[in-house]
């Protein structure tokens, strides 16, 4: 009998408010609620609409290691609206990354890779996460997150150096992953790679590998309409990861053919 | 007269650091369509005692966001043991707009005062990205500001300086954005508390092809020299 008075009750406990709303805490609400069901994901506008973006990052295996580069712009569509954003990090004391595409994404990546990073170190016993472990930790995130149709939109470059072995890597946003000498994104995939591929060799000293990348960067501050000449470069060897303060490059305009293009011919362009 | 489009803010809103705290700076129209739902807005809400919160975009969508994030700020101050810092605040803001960044549209300014470091601007756009900056303009009033920021945004100016750039900076926007207007109002915040400051749109300075107001034409013809009506 007393078990028949407990069953008639359950609808009075829902008025008041489910028991976990006394438990929700800052976090429970601060994060979404995972939508599983794809129906359900597609109802909803734009998850897939990026909006402050960066554009290309380009790669380089040099003789000591690895060499990025990447401008500091985040563009919100035609905009060119911040011109300081670091789009190079260091991952680790082996790795860094590089990302292009939307910049809260490329942010939130960064705290996955802190997570990793510090549990990694929690174990204490002396080993730590080389580039290659990166790498695919990176693959296997953006991925699983293309197959649930909520893609993070980026495209990352990842590279490091440990126990003398260079590593560099990309992944896409579609979980497409690859490693080779020299990687791009974006507009690099264009414009840059030729460059590479022509002038890339072995043991490049790392003033060749500077060289070749602001030659790949003037090429897209030219030619790339969301380029801005604000450049950051990051270098990792076994020793660790060197930065070096943002700079701006030489453009060239003074050519005969620029000064008068339409002469012959008024009206074009 | 469409009434039932959604409530949004044209807006124009901006942060500026100065030597010694932050200036908010925002405009105060919100419209529903072509109709000016509001024409007195206040678009700079308080999230804590020191840090305040410019909104733009869906008024519906800034102002749960800043009710949500201020009720949880409040209960962090009272675990904390003393005022919360601005970056707690713009990454609690972030956190929102990140995580439901399909369903909200709404790009905001976290502003304020810590002890810790001093006058902070936070900008966290459509996305959810979080940047700290020295400065930074928001709504649809912006497009119009960022040549004019280029120009005259300088380091470390004092707190009338960036009033000032604030106040000509929100009204250059209401001079040529349909969706920004009304009266302008500023919030300075730094280490002595908070101080609102309130621009009556009338009292504004005028820009290219505006001209004094007036109570009525007999006004200017009654102060006018009498003149021949025909030559």
């Amino acid at each position: 009998m007393a078990t028949n008075l407990v069953d008639s009750t359950p609808a009075m406990n829902n008025l008041l408010g489910s028991e976990s709303d006394s438990q929700r805490t800052l976090y429970d609400f601060c994060t979404s609620h995972y939508v599983e069901s794809i129906y359900e994901r597609t109802i909803r506008f734009d998850p897939w609409y990026p909006y402050v973006t960066g554009t290309s990052v380009v790669g380089i295996k040099y003789k000591d290691g690895i060499l990025l580069a990447a401008d500091m712009g985040g563009s919100y569509g035609s905009t060119l609206r911040y011109k300081g954003v670091e789009r190079l990090k260091p991952v680790g004391k082996h790795s860094i990354i590089g990302a292009s595409g939307e910049i809260s994404d490329f942010q939130e990546i960064m705290r996955f890779l802190d997570e990793l990073i510090l549990s990694d170190n929690m174990w204490d016993d002396g080993n730590s996460l080389g580039p290659k472990e990166v790498h695919n930790y990176l693959t296997r995130v953006m991925y699983n997150r293309r197959n649930k149709f909520n893609p993070l939109w980026n495209s990352l470059v990842l590279g490091g150096v440990k126990n003398g072995q260079k590593y560099l890597g990309t992944v896409s946003m579609i979980g497409v992953h690859y490693e080779d000498n020299h990687v791009t994104t974006g507009f690099g995939n264009h414009l840059a790679r030729p460059i590479l591929r022509d002038e890339w060799h072995e043991n490049l000293t790392f003033e060749e590998g500077v060289k070749l990348l602001e030659k790949c960067m003037r090429v897209l501050l030219y030619r790339d309409r969301s380029a801005v000449n604000k450049i950051q470069i990051l270098k990792i060897t076994e020793e660790g990861v060197g930065t070096f303060p943002p700079y701006s490059l030489k453009t060239y305009w003074n050519f005969s053919a620029f000064q008068n293009p339409t002469v012959g011919a008024e009206g074009s362009w | 007269m469409d009434l039932d489009a959604p409530h949004s803010m044209g807006t124009t809103i901006i942060g500026v650091t100065y030597n010694g705290g932050v200036v908010l700076g925002a405009d105060s129209r919100t419209s529903t369509g072509m109709y000016v739902a509001n024409r007195a807005s206040d678009k700079i809400t308080q999230l804590t005692d020191n840090v305040y919160l410019c909104r733009s975009g869906s008024a519906a969508d800034s102002q749960i966001v800043s009710d949500y994030v201020r009720h949880f700020l409040h209960q962090h101050t009272i675990q904390l043991g003393q005022p919360s810092t601005v970056k707690v605040a713009a990454n609690l803001i972030r956190l929102f707009s990140y995580n439901n960044k399909d369903m909200l549209q709404t790009g905001l300014i976290v502003g304020g005062w810590d002890k810790y470091e001093g006058g902070k601007i936070y900008g966290v756009p459509l996305g959810g990205t979080i940047l700290d900056l020295p400065f930074t303009i928001g709504g649809s009033g912006s497009s119009y500001l960022y040549g004019f920021f280029d120009q005259a945004w300088k380091e470390g100016m004092t707190q009338s300086e960036a009033e000032q750039l604030v106040v000509k900076a929100v009204s250059l926007a209401i001079a040529r954005d349909g969706a920004s207007g009304g009266v302008v109002r500023t919030v300075t915040i730094n280490s002595d508390g908070v101080t609102r400051k309130f621009y009556p749109g009338d009292e504004l300075p005028l820009w290219h092809e505006e001209l004094e107001a007036h109570d009525s034409l007999l006004d200017i013809l009654s102060s006018a020299s009498p003149e021949p009506m025909v030559s």
